[in-house]
């Protein structure tokens, strides 16, 4: 079984966001970077789990420049056993998903993994977009996922609880919490990462649907209004008359 | 050209998110001067169906067929992609709900349509650009996206817009798609419902509770004060972690992403991975026995106290104002 999993590069959790060139351009001046928790945390953990369980291969792909090496290693450090990184600017979801595509189509993989979506731009499009392109079946926000043979079984949040699906092998799947527990790479890992072998293809000819033309922070708020703690009736009022809320 | 709107049903019944969307997609389209278009492929009634109308739908596509019990978001995308061009749309609009969100992508690759996820707010249109406004970084900005394509899709963050009802007469129309069970690659095995009554992700008012609770037996107080108010309850990341609560309460940046009108956060730090997933809430409450928690610093009111005291009193009063009114 050979699995595919999409890593993205996004800001460390802490990052307080900023903007330069009037607001245009994100500020990543110290901005620490991660793999997208999404992606790390459950699409990797799980499609390691499952290669250590039936010997699948698991590929690594990563749409971006020269230095998202160092989250490439890290994932291969996690365990994955050999990368792709397609050397493009990622900075529109179909624009990604085409070129992931685009790679299937020359080499196909059994399970493509997305994390939900990433903690920055917040589309959760990339792997439905692959799906889209390729007619594959797609599962999207799945929290668990067992394979036996060619059929998977997962399950996949719906409104105030989950759903228990089947499917065959070839698919997408988007990983949300539950699926796995994080690992911590040990010594063994990254060592034996740094040998492990990292493709880089050149873009393949695609078009960008979007752009962002212009960031903005939240207004800051004027600050809370304090209410006494023996004076709950207080808050209600205000709640109720201000706030209009309740 | 047109607006089609994508609207879902839960067990034959719109919600609010539906009312929204229908809204939305009609002022794109008065915009646009063109007509707006709904599309249901969901069990619902006529009486229901028309009801879309009450918000600007001019006409109603819908399609009776027991198949799209199941879900698969490369055949309703089909479906779509049908209605799609009978209506001649340029512009879709969906919900960014958990279908919503599985089929937006698979239609936008569909149609090599431009994709805005989460939109906030009704696109501006200038001369020959589509600007839409979205939520980044988990909530810690916004950013106004451009859209290149021909066919452009949104699908609309929920509780964004407010619901407007105008005079309107719609005109429903049965939409057959050639769909047969072998279309449906994804087998639905079983279906698991949590109790509670309202989930999070739709509730108005959600309180929600930290570590400062110091253990489970605590939240019998917060779900009083949810089934008081007709809320949901949540709960930070550690609290989830150690299994005070389900995983399925757990909001912040790594967690369910809320936008409540009413979100009341009670011993919680205000972490900045925390806020990220609830600064969307239109008013802030929070409850934290230490006057330099940084949650105070987002908040609308604050009220500086233990909540094992400050809570029951609350409770106290929220009971009493329920009544009178
Ligand atoms: C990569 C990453 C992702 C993360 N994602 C999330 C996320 O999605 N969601 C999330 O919530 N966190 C997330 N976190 C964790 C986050 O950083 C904080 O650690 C967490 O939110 C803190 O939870 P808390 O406020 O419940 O607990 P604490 O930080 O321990 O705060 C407890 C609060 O309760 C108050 N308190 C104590 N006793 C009482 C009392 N009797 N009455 C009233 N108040 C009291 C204290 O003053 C304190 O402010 C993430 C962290 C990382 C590193």
């Amino acid at each position: 079984m050979k699995i595919l999993v999409c890593i993205s590069k996004t800001p460390d959790t802490t990052t307080k966001v900023s903007f330069t060139d009037n607001n245009t351009k994100f500020n990543s001046d110290r901005v620490q970077f991660i793999i997208n928790p999404y992606d790390e945390w459950y699409a990797l953990v799980r499609a390691i789990e499952i290669k250590e369980k039936s010997n699948a291969h698991v590929t690594i792909m990563n749409v971006g420049g020269a230095d998202n090496d160092v989250i490439i290693r890290k994932a291969l450090a996690i365990g994955g056993d050999d990368a792709v990184r397609i050397d493009a600017e990622a900075d529109d979801a179909f624009f990604v998903a085409d070129q992931i595509a685009q790679f299937l189509k020359t080499e196909p993989y059994d399970i493509v993994f997305v994390g939900k979506e990433t903690i920055d731009y917040n589309g959760s499009q990339v792997g439905g977009m692959i799906a889209g392109l390729l007619d594959l079946s797609f599962i999207s926000l799945a929290s668990k996922l067992d394979v036996d043979g060619n059929t998977a079984t997962l399950e996949r949040d719906i409104p105030g609880g989950k759903e228990i699906v089947t499917v065959q092998t070839p698919f997408v799947v988007s990983a949300s919490k539950g699926m796995a527990e994080a690992r911590i790479p040990n010594m063994r890992g990254i060592m034996a990462a740094r040998t492990k072998p990292v493709k880089v293809l050149p873009a393949f000819a695609s078009e960008r649907l979007t752009s962002i033309k212009q960031y903005a922070l939240p207004k800051e708020k004027a600050g809370p209004k304090m209410i006494p703690s023996d004076n709950p009736e207080e808050l209600v009022m205000l709640l109720h008359n201000e706030a209009k809320v309740i | 050209m047109s607006v089609l709107v994508f609207v879902e049903a839960s067990e034959g019944k719109f919600k609010k998110p539906a009312f929204e969307a229908v809204t939305y997609g009609a002022k794109i389209a008065a915009m646009l001067g063109v007509e707006t278009h709904a599309l249901c492929i969901d069990e619902a009634d006529e009486a229901e169906l028309r009801s879309l109308g009450d918000y600007g739908a001019n006409k109603l596509w819908f399609v009776k067929n027991e198949l799209f019990k199941n879900f698969d978001p490369l055949v309703f995308s089909k479906v779509i992609i049908q209605a799609e061009a009978q209506t001649n749309s340029d512009v879709l609009v969906l919900i960014q709900s958990y279908n919503g969100k599985a089929i937006a992508p698979v239609l936008a690759a569909k149609l090599r349509a431009g994709l805005v996820s989460g939109a906030l707010d009704l696109p501006r249109i200038e001369n020959n650009s589509f600007l839409v406004k979205k939520n980044v970084f988990s909530g810690k900005a916004s950013a106004t996206y451009e859209m290149h394509s021909a066919k452009k899709i949104i699908s609309l963050m929920p509780n964004s817009i407010i619901p407007e009802k105008t005079v309107n007469n719609v005109e429903l129309v049965e939409l057959k798609p050639e769909i047969a069970d072998t279309d449906f690659k994804i087998k639905i095995k079983e279906v698991v419902k949590a109790s509670g009554t309202t989930t999070l992700s739709d509730a108005e008012i959600v309180i929600s509770g930290g570590r400062g609770l110091k253990g489970p037996e605590n939240w019998a107080m917060l779900e009083e004060m949810a089934n008081i108010l007709g809320g949901a309850t949540a709960c930070s990341r550690p609290v989830a972690d150690i299994h005070w609560r389900p995983h399925t309460e757990h909001v912040g940046q790594t967690g369910i992403a809320i936008r409540p009108n009413l979100y009341i956060a009670i011993g919680i730090s205000g972490a900045i991975q925390h806020l990220a997933g609830v600064n969307g809430s239109k008013v802030m409450v929070v409850i934290n026995k230490d006057p330099e928690a940084p949650f105070f610093k987002a908040a609308d009111y604050g009220i500086v106290g233990d909540a094992l005291e400050v809570v029951p009193k609350l409770n106290e009063a929220f009971r009493k104002f329920k009544l009178g009114n």
